[in-house]
Order: structure tokens, then C-alpha cells, then sequence
């Protein structure tokens, strides 16, 4: 039996254009061996949970540096839970102050990642977090 | 220390005795600590620089003296004894109101000049209403949606008495119109302003990625604001070709040199095939460079950067005023090298970068604030920033003397190899047809990306030190510090100054005005006369942009 690929879309929403951050982590997953979709920037919530559906992915790594967390990542988390796709993490990264955490994985968020974080540990959080798939 | 010699010079030759007699002992009995010493952008730095390191640099050619050709050892004969830098933090957050009083109590504090940050509705085009500006709104910077808000913005400060440069690139002649505008109200002569538009449309397809419009319609923007201003704001800089977001995008300071002095050359370029004369307009045209942790590799970057330019000017362009061979720069510590761990760590990095950019020679510095890596500075923390500054120019002494560090060895040979490295990329560049079709091409973007993913790989091997995160991390480290907040209550306040603004225009002057806006934009006639007129009827910043969208249409970025 060979092994599903884990897959993951790396989002951009909002309107910061920062994108050497999601760049990075989406080169560093696939050469982790993972399945990676970068939506590009400037995605609606809605588009972002309309391409995790369509790519059927297993976790969304939301990219945002502008201070729009707490509007976008919710709605993102939301989104999907309306789609049946409560299996699907939700990770976000970028300028997050550490205040905003809490209330972030209240609504829905598995984890937020600091700046400083290293991607190997955002491949090893993947590794073991990800739900198998039958 | 090149491996392979012709012949050996007598420079050549007494560090070859060194090597042997002195150094190859202590080798033996105690090895260095690593293999390869490298720069912040990975470059590898020798162990000693010696004459033999500078047998190719020809003082009278290469390095003269300051405030002549080609200008390495800086513009000014005099570097800051005579003037110091201007000291320009860039601000904005919020309202109008709140910017305007962070301006006043910056410039209370002993600032010298301003610089506006706008927040990312506003730099892509959008009204703080549009759907898209949702929990954006006064973010990253300042919400500014029509000239209303930009009367509000400046407030009690005479444009005529202040320099103030504007962060603003996609829609930058629009907002160049209002503070224009906001000026003409004020009664100051626009002859006698000057400030600096940002306005590098070509670093925002290349790293920072606020855009709108297509490429090359965006380029004719920015022709139109040179045009404009040589004839009606002549003291004006209509442009700050930057590097500044291409360093922070993760390339080397190699690449932060070579892209934006390339970019550089393409405007002029663009000037000239629109009939500019280039000692007409280029003198106007400012630059702005990071400044990164790596000291002298950024001292060199910026001492490299006057010497191609002056050169490139003279030999590509035929310039003949100095004033259009001076590089003048604008320079920022590297927002990307701050942490939120141990925030406070952050202060000795900007004092650091903040001091190679001085004795690199700049015209005027930001210095980052050590809470940026969390959140927009505090007043608090934008103080220290500013102190940073004055402590630099009055109290360390190295004001006193021009270019200290030139004739340095390790520092000229340096300078050389920036210099050579940015010309084989330029070289890269013409082959391609420019900078406007290497960016179609996606050459600077995937050349970059692939020194940001290089750098994070260092990072991750600990080959770089990023103290507090790699190394000398504190465990369960409770941050403490104030950070500013930028409450969700901003929008519905700005959304209401907005509906007051429409509410009392004329909406048959506004769309007058717009109308004329299209048809200059699909003649191909400047638009600066028209956008102002838009803006002086109140036509908001969303609305101006959307003529210019229907003509011009929207950028999409290829996959690279």
C-alpha cells in the first residue's frame, strides 16, 4: 500500500503582497515530499476554502503579515467547517502577536507559527497532525 | 587571494611570507572555527585583505575624493560636516487624525523630515468601503481614501517648511495629486516643495507585490509624474527606485544592488523615450537601500552603488550635470532581521545597520523600531529609534571625517566585487531586452526566491546566527513589551468620513473629471493634469483607480 501524500494549500489572503514567507514554506514541504498548492495572493476566504475543497488538501497554511488575522483566519476556518471539511487544518504564520493566539485556536486555528519558526518543524507538526487517510 | 596568479607582485609575494612564516603555525596548532566565513548574504569573506587585494583599484579612477567622479567616497565634499542626514521615520497608522499627531510629536522630538505609510487599501487603490479593505483598514499604515483625508493627514504642517516622503507605488499619482493639492490649499508654491514620491513600480512585480495595473501601462504612470513634476514641481522626487523590498524579499545585497540600479536605468530609459532630457529629470530621481546586518558588506553595497551609477549615467545616457551623476539615497534598517524573540535585542541591530548605513553615505535614514517584528511601533519604541539616530550623529564621532573607511583593504576590494557582480547581472538583464521584460521573464523574482530559500536552509543548518532564535534562545520566554494595537473601529470611522466627503461633492465634476482621466489614459497624454482635477472635486482614491483599471486592466502574476 503506498502512502497518501500529505497535501496542503499555502494561502495568501488579504491584500499584503509579503509572500517571501508562504514561498518559502511551500518549497520546504515539497521537499519534504508533500503535495503543495500556493493560491497566490490577494485570495477572499471564500476563494481559499473553494481551492481546499477543489484540491481536497489535508491542512491550509494561511500566510499573513498584514494584521488581518482576526478577521480572515476565522472566516477561513468557518468556511471549511461549512464545506464538511473539519478534517482539514487550519495553520496560520506570519506577524501574529502572541495575545492573538488564544483567541485564534478558540475559533478554530490548530496552530499558529511565530516568526523564528524553522520549517522543519513545521514539517514534523504536519507529519504528526495531519489525520490519516483511509 | 585568487588561486590563480601569473605572475606574483611584490604585495602578492610579502603576504605569501605571511602566510607561511606566521600564519600556517598558528594554523597547525589551533584551526580556525569554521571552514568558510560568509557574509549575511552568503558570500565568502577572506581571512585578511592586503595591498595585494587592491592591485586593481586605481585611486584616481576608482576612488577619487567625495563630491567628484565617480563619487564613491560620497556626493558631498564635505560628507556630514557640513549637513547632517535627515532623519525620517516613516510613520502612519490608523486615521488621518492619529498619523497627523504622530507626525507632530516625531517632529517635537527633533525630526527632521517625514515619510507616510499608508495602509494596503490604500497602496492598491481601494476605498476604505471596498469589500476588500475588510480588517485592513489603517493596518499597516495610514487609511487615506480621498483628499479630505489627506487635508486631515497634513494638518498644521506647512508643506513648504517640511520634506515629506510618501510610501505609495500602484496608485502613487493619485496621491502625489492630492498632497498637491493639499499643498496649492495651504497656499504653498508648488516650485518651492520638495519631498519624495516612492513610486518604483518595477521593485512591486519584482518583490513587494502591491500592484494594480499592467506593467507597462504602470510604467507610463510613473513617465507621467516625471513629465509633470520636471515641468511644474521641479524640487520634487518624483521617484525612490528602491531596493529596500527586494533586500526583505531574501535577496543578497548583491541582488538589492544590481536589480534596483537596474530598475534605475530603466526609468531613465523610459524618461528619455518619452523625450525627457535626462540632465533635466534624472537629478530628481532618488534611490533607497536597505541596510542589513552584514557591516561592511552594506557599507560597500551603498559606496558601489554611487560609483555604477555615476559611470552608467556618463557612459549609457551622455549625462553631463553632476547633479545627474550624484546618487543620492534614502536608507532603512532591515525590518526582516528583527525578532520577536528577546525583542529588546532588536535595538542594538538597527543601532548596527543604522551606522553602515552613515558611513555608507546616506541623505537621509529610517530606523526600525525594536517592536516591529509584532506590531506598528509604540511611541515609546519610535523614540529610541529615533535616538538611535542622534546618538550615531552626536555622540560617536564618526561624522567627523569623510568616507572614514575608504583605503580600507577589505573594504575597496569589496566595493569591486559589488560593483563587478552588479554589472554581470546588468549584463544578464540587457540580454534579456531590459528590466521590463526580465520581470515578464520572472528572472530578479526567481533569482531572489531562491537566495531567500537558501538563506532559511543556513538558518536551519545554525550556519547563520540569528541570536535568540538559533541560538541563545531563552525557554518559555514571557514577551513583556507594550504593543500598539489598531482597533477594528478605524474602518467604520473612515467609512463615515468618506460617505461626509461624497456627501458634500459635486458628483457632476467628479465624473467629469474621470471621464477626462479615461481619455487621457487611452490617448496616451499625461494624466497627472486630469487625476488632479479628479482629486480636487473630491473624486476618491478608489474611484480614480477604477478609470485607470477600466482602461488599463489588471496585473495578474504568472506562476514563477
Amino acid at each position: 500500500m503506498t502512502e497518501r501524500k500529505i497535501r496542503v494549500l499555502v494561502a495568501k489572503p488579504g491584500l499584503d503582497g509579503h509572500d517571501r514567507g508562504a514561498k518559502i514554506i511551500a518549497r520546504a514541504l515539497r521537499d519534504a515530499g508533500m503535495e503543495v498548492i500556493y493560491t497566490g495572493l490577494r485570495q477572499t476566504p471564500e476563494m481559499i476554502a473553494a481551492a481546499a475543497l477543489q484540491e481536497d488538501v489535508d491542512a491550509v497554511g494561511v500566510s499573513i503579515l498584514s494584521g488581518a488575522h482576526n478577521t480572515l483566519c476565522p472566516r477561513i476556518v468557518q468556511l471549511l467547517q461549512e464545506r464538511g471539511m473539519d478534517d482539514c487544518l487550519v495553520l496560520v504564520g506570519g506577524i501574529v502577536p502572541k495575545e492573538d493566539v488564544p483567541r485564534l485556536k478558540e475559533m478554530g486555528v490548530a496552530e499558529v507559527f511565530l516568526p523564528g519558526t524553522s520549517t522543519e518543524d513545521i514539517v514534523t507538526y504536519l507529519r504528526d497532525n495531519v489525520r490519516p487517510r483511509v | 587571494m585568487s588561486e590563480v596568479k601569473e605572475i606574483t607582485s611584490p604585495e602578492q609575494a610579502a603576504a605569501e611570507r605571511w602566510e607561511e612564516e606566521t600564519l600556517a603555525p598558528v594554523l597547525q596548532k589551533r584551526p580556525e572555527r569554521k571552514q568558510r566565513f560568509e557574509t549575511v548574504s552568503l558570500d565568502a569573506v577572506e581571512r585578511l585583505y592586503t595591498p595585494a587585494d587592491v592591485h586593481d583599484i586605481d585611486f584616481d579612477e576608482d576612488t577619487a575624493f567625495p563630491g567628484e567622479f565617480p563619487y564613491t567616497r560620497g556626493i558631498h565634499p564635505t560628507g556630514y560636516r557640513g549637513k547632517l542626514w535627515t532623519m525620517r521615520q516613516f510613520a502612519g497608522f490608523g486615521t488621518p487624525e492619529e498619523t497627523n499627531a504622530r507626525f507632530k510629536y516625531l517632529m517635537a522630538q527633533g525630526q527632521t523630515g517625514l515619510s507616510v505609510a499608508y495602509d494596503l487599501p490604500t497602496l492598491m487603490g481601494y476605498d476604505a468601503d471596498a469589500m476588500l479593505s475588510e480588517g485592513e483598514v489603517g493596518k499597516c499604515g495610514v487609511a487615506v481614501s480621498s483628499l479630505a483625508d489627506m487635508e486631515t493627514l497634513f494638518d498644521g504642517i506647512p508643506l513648504e517648511g517640511v520634506t515629506v516622503s510618501q510610501t505609495i507605488n500602484a496608485p502613487a499619482s493619485v496621491l502625489l495629486a492630492m498632497y498637491l493639492v493639499v499643498a496649492e490649499k495651504q497656499g504653498a508654491d508648488w516650485r518651492k516643495i520638495s519631498g519624495t514620491l516612492q513610486n518604483d513600480i518595477l521593485k512591486e512585480y519584482i518583490a513587494q507585490k502591491e500592484w494594480i495595473y499592467p506593467i507597462r501601462p504602470a510604467m507610463k504612470l510613473v513617465v507621467d509624474t516625471f513629465e509633470f513634476c520636471t515641468r511644474h514641481v521641479p524640487k520634487y522626487n518624483p521617484i525612490s527606485v528602491s531596493g529596500y523590498h527586494i533586500r526583505e524579499a531574501g535577496s543578497t545585497a548583491m541582488q538589492e544592488l544590481a536589480f534596483t540600479l537596474r530598475d534605475g536605468i530603466e526609468y531613465v530609459q523610459w524618461g528619455v523615450d518619452a523625450g525627457l532630457d535626462v540632465d533635466e529629470f534624472v537629478p530628481r530621481i532618488s534611490f533607497f537601500f536597505n541596510a542589513h546586518n552584514d557591516f561592511f558588506e552594506e557599507i560597500a553595497k551603498y559606496r558601489a552603488a554611487r560609483r555604477i551609477w555615476s559611470r552608467t549615467m556618463r557612459e549609457r545616457f551622455n549625462a553631463k550635470d553632476p547633479r545627474t551623476l550624484q546618487l543620492r539615497f534614502h536608507t532603512q534598517t532591515a525590518g526582516v532581521s528583527l525578532t520577536v524573540q528577546q525583542p529588546l535585542n532588536n535595538i542594538v541591530r538597527v543601532a548596527i545597520q543604522a551606522l553602515a548605513g552613515v558611513l555608507g553615505g546616506t541623505q537621509s535614514l529610517h530606523t526600525d523600531a525594536y517592536d516591529e517584528a509584532l506590531a506598528l511601533p509604540t511611541d515609546q519604541a519610535a523614540l529610541i529609534a529615533l535616538r538611535t539616530q542622534q546618538i550615531i550623529a552626536e555622540e560617536t564621532g564618526v561624522v567627523n571625517t569623510v568616507d572614514p573607511l575608504g583605503g580600507s583593504y577589505f573594504l575597496e576590494s569589496l566595493t569591486k566585487k559589488m560593483e563587478d557582480g552588479a554589472l554581470d547581472y546588468f549584463a544578464k538583464i540587457d540580454a534579456m531586452g531590459g528590466m521590463v521584460s526580465a520581470v515578464e521573464k520572472g528572472f530578479p523574482q526567481r533569482e531572489i526566491q531562491e537566495s531567500a530559500y537558501q538563506y532559511q536552509k543556513a538558518v536551519e543548518r545554525g550556519e547563520q546566527t540569528i541570536v535568540g532564535v538559533n541560538k541563545y534562545q531563552i525557554e518559555n520566554e514571557q514577551s513583556k513589551i507594550d504593543i500598539l494595537v489598531i482597533d477594528e473601529s478605524v474602518r467604520g470611522h473612515q467609512i463615515a468620513r468618506l460617505e461626509e466627503a461624497r456627501a458634500r461633492r459635486d458628483d457632476g465634476a467628479v465624473a467629469n473629471a474621470l471621464e477626462k482621466l479615461k481619455r487621457a489614459a487611452q490617448s496616451g497624454d499625461n494624466t497627472m493634469p486630469a487625476t488632479i482635477e479628479a482629486v480636487r472635486a473630491y473624486a476618491t482614491l478608489g474611484e480614480v483607480c477604477d478609470a485607470l483599471r477600466d482602461v488599463y486592466g489588471l496585473y495578474e502574476e504568472p506562476a514563477f
